[in-house]
């Protein structure tokens, strides 16, 4: 079990009474997103809480600092306050904070920024402490009450209970707010009655009955839709435009330019759609007219002959290669992929006098209240920020710059009315800030014993975090370490003798944003690939090869062991089945994936993928199972069909006919092991996507002897 | 004017005689369950029943819904729906939950007709139905558990 760490309060719980009745902790969250929200906008430092309230009608109320995309984390943080507080489950009630509204505490700013698998190691103490912490405060409540010392009081479901007497949280809610906050002991892993037992999702039922509110479904009377027409070319311009036939559509009610396109807004989404359609528009394509993915890729291999900025290295790599005993040198290229979130993209926007308020699904809402902000020259407090529920984001709805966003603020001004922008999917897929290009080079030299003697390893592609709010953290001196993750400190390289690592980041006229598990989407495939393939050159079972390169890496060898072990590997298979394995580490978390497949008529037919994890403490077990089996699903769409590319500057990609998801009846058996692990916390969010792409293509080697270096897989095998 | 009814309830709407019936559902009627997913019928997310057959809103055109019985999420109420939405939560299945609506659309229309589901009829009746998320798995695990719950409960 995970080791509990030493209790410091400092002065990150508050408490105080709420209006109208009851106790409120409020948890601040001093982050890197503090720094950055102070930084970037003309706002002084904001308050940073979360907030755990008990009213006196028993209602638990969490208020989450992180956002709900689908990871589950509306289920497992309450799960951490839960753990200490005793309260009844059913009594829960989950919330985004609507940052800027100061309805409880002055001037509520949440931290709440999501990303990078984080959420429950990052908040594993904290909201433990919250519920803790109020306990404590219920229970002296209580005890005065009672009249009995709190050490004589217990509490169990919402209520504190001394002999046959008992009193809910409830009644003594009010009475333990005007408490000071006491000092805490947090309950040790034996006593644990929450922690590391699945749980029902607190949000499951609104979401199988339709009562759950997304962005999308934001309704007030005077609202009209937003639909636009963007350039055919990232970065184009209006050079004329003609809104008369538009305009003359029944429900179009306006047409405006902003600096993104063109805007119809209507009554509804059907008439702002045909208003669209009926624009006549003669764009001015500009610089990015010419783009085009085979040049893209031509270009970048020829920079991959090049010296990049060195990232790690060790000997003298061109003598190792050279005096190897073999050499192999390989190219793999990566496409761009878009997130096609189910939901697609939308924001409403009012803006008043003094203020503007906003209801968008986003996995910044305190960082585009501050960019939103600074555009409209408000006082971050004077921008009021809803999250709604979120059709999924894997990155999408985390983009810097927050594109959407900024341009449905742009229509509300342009237009003075209170709008909702809708993008199309065919908006969604062709509207950029993709996971970008990138293409590796590697050269290895391998010693008489069939092990790595040399590597050389560059990768070519655009950053994702230079010139972000992010850069200082993740892309210092412009070396970005996103594009990294993965090869940089490899267990495979780090030992390897001769060795050099370097990145050349490109720039190109795509936008580009993180794409759910980063970097790790491409440099697992080239580690994972390129082992196997040194294992059969070695003559070596690939399980066996990766047990030796991984000996000093238990975690990589629990996972690895764990699931060869549940897929039989090296077992019997039926006729025409094959196996491929990979194990990657992302997010803090280890994980080993097992392969069963069947290529019919040169299509892939993936049956069964048996997963195991290393994220330490698994605190909502089946939350991690779900999330293994969603990135599976995730990295297996992207593996076998995804690709954007682009000819003439423009997307050749519109819906999810020509940019394919995986469908039910494609859909492989998994089976997901949580390796026992009292090691440090990962993520689950994330880790789960990148073992599955270079699991499938080594399981495509062993059915076709045919190595996949360039992605998607299917239209790899399909060219023959 | 164009008459519909909606979850049993009449409703006359001044519409474009084009406008597929997702949009006159959200926008015009204002019932949010039903989902704008792709607007070209490959994604499942808006699906709800027309006389009890699962079909896509985004290109259905309201006009041809006259005289029919239209049923959204919101106006599930038999037991093979409210049992396939309990199997739902049984397995934990929705995660962002967009896509979760129109699923429950056609897993109902599936049992209606095949009370007991082979994997096989679950790929063909479900496959036009997209989760982003990855929840298929568990969307046939519960959709099989619906089934096994209607025939204990005959």
């Amino acid at each position: 079990m995970s080791k509990i760490p030493a209790i410091n309060r400092r002065n990150f719980l508050k408490a105080g009474a709420v209006a109208g009745g009851g106790l409120l902790i409020a948890i601040s969250l001093p982050t890197v997103v503090k720094r950055l929200a102070s930084d970037k906008s003309s706002g002084a430092m904001i308050p940073i809480n979360s907030f755990l309230r008990i009213g006196e009608d028993n209602h638990i109320h969490i208020i989450l600092s992180k956002i709900e995309m689908g990871q589950g984390i509306w289920t497992t943080l309450p799960m951490l306050i839960a753990e200490e507080l005793d309260c009844d489950w059913n009594k829960i009630k989950v919330e985004h904070h609507p940052s800027g509204k100061g309805d409880d505490f002055k001037a509520p700013k949440f931290e709440q920024g999501t990303g990078g698998s984080s959420s429950t190691l990052s908040q594993f103490d904290r909201y433990r402490m919250a519920g803790a912490t109020a306990r404590a405060m219920l229970i002296e409540a209580a005890a005065k009450k009672f009249g009995v010392q709190p050490n004589e009081c217990r509490t169990e479901n919402s209520f504190v209970i001394v002999g046959d007497k008992r009193m809910s949280y409830g009644e003594v809610a009010t009475a333990a707010s005007k408490l000071p906050v006491p000092k805490i002991q947090l309950r040790q892993p034996g006593e644990w009655k929450y922690i590391g037992k699945s749980q029902k999702r607190l949000d499951g039922p609104e979401k199988v009955n339709g009562q759950a509110v997304y962005g999308l479904d934001i309704r007030f009377p005077d609202l009209v839709i937003a639909v636009v027409a963007h350039p055919p070319v990232f970065g184009g311009k209006i050079k004329s435009f003609d809104t008369g036939k538009a305009k003359s559509i029944d429900g179009v009610v306006d047409v405006v330019q902003i600096p993104t396109g063109i805007a119809v807004l209507a009554k509804h989404y059907w008439a702002a759609k045909l208003g669209r359609d009926a624009l006549q528009i003669e764009w001015d394509a500009g610089l990015n007219q010419n783009m085009d993915s085979e040049q893209q890729a031509n270009h970048y291999r020829k920079l991959s002959e090049t010296k990049g900025l060195s990232v790690q290295q060790k000997g003298d790599v061109a003598a190792g290669l050279q005096k190897s005993e073999r050499k192999i040198d390989r190219e793999f290229l990566f496409p761009y992929l878009a997130h096609a979130p189910m939901e697609p993209l939308n924001c409403t926007v009012r803006i008043d006098k003094d203020t503007c308020e906003i209801w968008t699904g986003t996995q910044w809402p305190l960082l585009r209240q501050t960019e939103v902000a600074a555009f409209l020259g408000l006082n971050p407090e004077q921008v009021i920020f809803n999250t709604p529920h979120m059709g999924g984001s894997f990155g999408r709805r985390g983009t810097f710059g927050a594109d959407w966003v900024m341009e449905a603020v742009n229509i509300a001004k342009a237009s003075g009315r209170f709008i909702k922008l809708i993008w199309s999917r065919e908006d969604d897929i062709r509207g950029g800030y993709y996971r970008p290009v990138y293409l590796h080079r590697v050269q290895i030299g391998i010693d008489n014993k069939g092990m790595p003697s040399a590597w050389q390893h560059r990768i070519v592609g655009q950053s994702l975090f230079v010139n972000t709010a992010l850069q200082d953290e993740i892309a210092p001196n412009g070396l970005d370490y996103s594009s990294l993750d993965g090869v940089n400190g490899s267990p495979y390289i780090t030992p390897v003798p001769h060795h050099a690592v370097e990145l050349i980041t490109t720039t190109y006229g795509v936008p580009v944003s993180a794409w759910r598990s980063v970097g790790n989407t491409h440099t697992a495939f080239v580690m994972e690939t390129l082992v196997d393939e040194l294992a059969i050159m070695a003559g070596k079972d690939p399980v066996a090869y990766r047990r030796i390169l991984l000996k000093d890496h238990p975690r990589h060898l629990a996972a690895l062991n764990l699931a060869s072990e549940k897929a039989g590997w090296g077992g019997q298979l039926k006729t025409g089945r094959f196996r491929g394995v990979a194990v990657h580490e992302a997010m803090g978390s280890f994980v080993c994936q097992v392969v069963e497949l069947s290529i019919v008529d040169k299509k892939v037919i993936v049956h069964r993928v048996v997963c195991a994890i290393d994220c330490g403490l698994a605190v909502n077990p089946d939350g991690v199972h779900s999330q293994m089996e969603g990135c599976i699903v995730f990295g297996l769409t992207a593996a076998l069909y995804g690709e954007i590319t682009l000819e003439k500057g423009q997307v050749q990609q519109t819906n999810f006919n020509d940019y394919r998801m995986l469908r039910m009846n494609e859909m492989p058996i998994i089976e997901v092991y949580i390796v026992p692990s009292s090691e440090k916390m990962g993520g689950a969010g994330e880790p789960g996507v990148p073992p599955i792409a270079p699991a499938v293509a080594n399981a495509v080697f062993a059915a076709t002897g045919k190595r996949i270096r360039r992605l998607p897989i299917q239209k790899e095998l399909l060219k023959g | 004017m164009l008459t519909l009814t909606v979850n049993q309830k009449e409703y006359s709407v001044d519409i474009l005689p084009s406008m597929p019936l997702l949009w006159v559902i959200r926008d015009i009627i204002g019932l949010t369950g039903t989902k704008f997913g792709c607007g070209m019928s490959l994604c499942g997310a808006c699906t709800i029943h027309l006389d009890g057959e699962a079909v896509r809103a985004c290109v259905t055109p309201a006009s041809s819904a006259a005289g029919r019985q239209i049923t959204t999420i919101e106006g599930l109420s038999d037991n093979i729906s409210q049992r396939l939405q309990q199997a739902w939560l049984a397995e934990n299945v929705p995660q962002c939950g967009y896509c979760q609506t129109g699923q429950i659309m056609s897993a109902t229309a599936l049992l209606r007709k095949n009370t007991s589901p082979t994997d096989s009829d679950i790929d063909k009746a479900m496959s036009g139905n997209i989760c982003r998320c990855g929840t298929y798995q568990r969307i046939r695990k519960a959709i099989h558990l619906a089934a096994a719950r209607n025939e204990k409960l005959k």
